[in-house]
């Protein structure tokens, strides 16, 4: 099979000159649910941030494939058209421009760069009005300014819907449980499980075992200083829960 | 004369003096009038032209950049008005009753001045002068300025657009009135026009002002407007003209009791613009808003200079400026919101942004209050700054190009005043005019 993403020896940096990720080794197959936990200030977000294109953040050795092409080559709107998500930690607020307009060009842009047919705005209205009914987002959230006075979990629902509507290949959920209240994670968790299938990739950064209750990984990585230091099953989140990071941080030191 | 003559400094006042002592006993007007123009002419040159020591003209000075005067704009041929006809193409679509001002004089063949709504008039300024109308006596009377620009305007009027609207008449459509430049060549216009609206009076009115790209003429416009009791105005004011054009533009209203006023000034082209706005709100209970647009780009110019007036009890004015400067181009925004001690509750917030998309962009922001009564809520606030990162990355990690995602931005930036316009044909048409805007930048 070949692989959906692959991550060999990457070396990254943020400007400014400090080394966060650290010969770093991943594969990802098709239809795999990787996820990730490690202690804070790992480099968990700044590998979303690498792998997504941020400018800012720099590949200094190694290299990471995916879906056959090499990423550094790719702007990050070149990369969403590939098939690249990430659902941020953080969600951004855009003042101004209405969530379902930016959903729109979102959409046609990328369907665009990939020559195919645009979606016309009732096309695309339905659409996102079927996502927003699952997801538990109501018409008026959907004309109000993206993500523009949403609350914490009203954010990350509206990550979910963007992911569900753009239907990538890998879509990264960097701490996507994080503010949400109990509904809120089944609803989100719903959603993500719904978009899983053979040709489909999750990688699920999260720092607590009760997410994967819900979205189940086949494998878990524990990642410490900028790489992957030690890959389990399933069963190694619950481990992780109850003796923590330190014996994997000396590893990693 | 010859004290004021020895004044004189530069090449281009003193080709000012000569054109009007040529001109004057031309210009339309009654002896009152021409006794005003010359009282006019003479605050002008006891000054001169503005320049940098002027506080209101300190980021334009006109001394330095007003190397030549043109001679006055000639009327237009046929083949000219006919091209004027085409004249505001974004504004094409929209039903409105059309009155075309070329090359500085209002032609009324082409005008549609048929059917006019009770208790409405449009005539021409010259006419008005002419036949001693009564209301040109509003003339220089709405709100008192010594600028210089100004004065020269009153000096040199020679033609614009009167319009009087009497107690509760309204405005079926909107009234476009075109101010087009045809010559190819450097010439001079001066227009004065006028508004007056009688009490519970409504009206909107939309200006536009452009001309040929590659020619140095040069339009010095002045609207005088009294908002009767009750009275509702949106005026929305277009300045598109040609890459080489010098546009200078005097509003003066005066507003009063119970009456609204909102103004929009859209600017986007013309090498040196300069928008005045000067409003005294003279009667209680006035809803009031002042804003604009400007998106500049090359080595345009663009200065605003606003001074809103408080005067009586009660009112709320409210100034939203938003300017987008890309290339070498320069904003400046002067506003001033003057409380006087009589105008208690007074509610005002002024704020001005500009958003630099180069690094040699260059703007200047002074806003400032004048706040002389105690019971008052009024602020103020500007702010320069660059598109953001952050948001862009937002943008493009959602597939969207990285100037799609830039126009988004600067579309959501100008649109917080543009959405803000009551006429939804003049929305749109201004969103369409901000999406071209930014497609010709790429
Ligand atoms: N823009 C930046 N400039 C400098 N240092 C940064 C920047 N962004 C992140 N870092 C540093 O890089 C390291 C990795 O941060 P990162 O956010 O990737 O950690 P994380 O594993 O996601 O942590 P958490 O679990 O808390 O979310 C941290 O030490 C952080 O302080
Ligand atoms: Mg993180």
């Amino acid at each position: 099979m070949t692989p959906l993403l692959e991550i060999r020896d990457l070396h990254a940096e943020i400007a400014g000159g400090r080394k966060i990720i650290n010969g770093m080794n991943l594969t990802i197959n098709p239809g795999e649910v990787h996820a990730i936990m490690g202690p804070n200030g790992a480099g968990k977000s700044t590998l979303s941030y690498v792998l997504s294109g941020k400018p800012g953040y720099e590949i200094t050795g190694g290299e990471v494939i995916f879906r056959g092409v090499n990423l550094q080559e790719l702007s990050p709107d070149e990369r969403a058209a590939q098939g690249l998500f990430l659902c941020f930690q953080y969600p951004l607020e855009i003042p101004g421009v209405s969530n379902m307009a930016f959903l729109h060009t979102a959409a046609n842009s990328q369907r665009k760069k990939r020559g195919e047919p645009e979606l016309t705005s009732p096309e695309l209205v339905r659409k996102v009005r079927e996502l927003g009914k699952q997801l538990g987002i109501d018409t008026d959230m959907l004309k109000r300014p993206v993500n523009v006075g949403f609350s914490g979990g009203e954010k990350k629902r509206n990550e979910t819907l963007q992911m569900m509507l753009l239907e990538p290949y890998l879509s990264i959920l960097d701490e996507a449980d994080s503010g949400l209240d109990i509904d809120a994670l089944k609803v989100v968790s719903n959603g993500v499980n719904a978009m899983r299938s053979p040709e489909r990739s999750m990688l699920v950064i999260t720092h607590y075992q009760r997410l994967l209750d819900y979205i189940v990984p086949d494998v878990v990585h524990v990642f410490a200083a900028g790489r992957i230091v030690h890959t389990g099953g399933k069963e190694l989140a619950l481990e992780l829960e109850a003796t923590g990071y330190a014996q994997y941080q000396n590893e990693a030191a | 004369m010859a004290a004021d003559v020895r004044l004189m400094k530069t090449a281009a006042e003193l080709a000012l003096a000569d054109a009007f002592a040529a001109v004057k006993s031309t210009l339309p007007g009654d002896a009152a009038v021409a006794a005003q123009r010359t009282a006019a002419f003479e605050t002008f040159a006891s000054v001169g032209l503005p320049h940098r020591r002027v506080e209101s003209w300190r980021y334009t000075d006109l001394r330095a950049l007003l190397r030549e005067a043109p001679p006055l704009a000639s009327a237009a041929g046929p083949e000219a008005l006919a091209r004027s006809l085409a004249a505001c193409p974004m504004l094409a679509g929209m039903e409105a009753r059309r009155i075309y001002v070329v090359n500085g004089a209002f032609v009324s063949d082409i005008s549609d001045l048929a059917n006019l709504e009770p208790g409405v008039s449009i005539s021409s300024l010259a006419t008005a002068l002419g036949a001693a109308d009564p209301l040109v006596a509003h003339l220089g009377q709405t709100v008192a300025s010594s600028d210089a620009a100004l004065a020269l305007n009153t000096a040199f009027m020679g033609d614009g657009v009167v319009i009087a609207l009497a107690e509760g008449a309204t405005l079926s459509r909107p009234l476009h009135l075109v101010f087009v430049t045809t010559e190819a060549t450097a010439t001079a216009a001066y227009t004065r026009s006028l508004l007056v609206m009688g009490k519970g009076a409504s009206a909107q009115v939309i200006e536009s002002h452009e001309g040929p790209a590659g020619a140095a003429y040069q339009v010095n416009t002045a609207l005088e407007v009294v908002v009767g009791e009750g009275a509702s105005l949106e005026r929305v004011k277009i300045t598109a003209e040609g890459n080489d054009a010098l546009h200078i533009s005097t509003l003066l209203a005066r507003v009063a009791d119970g009456a609204k006023l909102a103004n929009a000034n859209f600017t986007l082209g013309g090498a040196i613009i300069r928008n005045q706005l000067l409003v005294q709100l003279a009667g209680e209970g006035i809803d009031a808003s002042l804003s604009g647009v400007s998106l500049l780009a090359g080595k345009q110019h663009s200065d605003t200079l606003l001074a809103v007036e408080h005067i009586a009890p009660n009112c709320q004015s409210r100034e939203q400026f938003r300017t987008v400067v890309d290339d070498t181009a320069r904003d400046i925004f002067q506003g001033r919101i003057s409380v006087r001690q009589s105008a208690q509750k007074t509610d005002a917030r002024m704020m001005s942004r500009a958003l630099l998309l180069s690094d040699t962009a260059e703007s200047d922001n002074k806003p400032e209050l004048e706040i002389f009564a105690d019971d008052v809520q009024c602020g103020h606030g500007c702010t320069t700054g660059s598109l953001d990162q952050q948001l862009k990355f937002y943008m493009m990690s959602r597939g969207i190009p990285e100037k799609e995602a830039e126009a988004l931005l600067i579309q959501a930036f100008v649109g917080e005043v543009i959405d803000a316009i009551g006429h939804e044909g003049v929305r749109a048409a201004l969103t369409d005019a901000t999406r071209n805007w930014l497609i010709e930048r790429k």
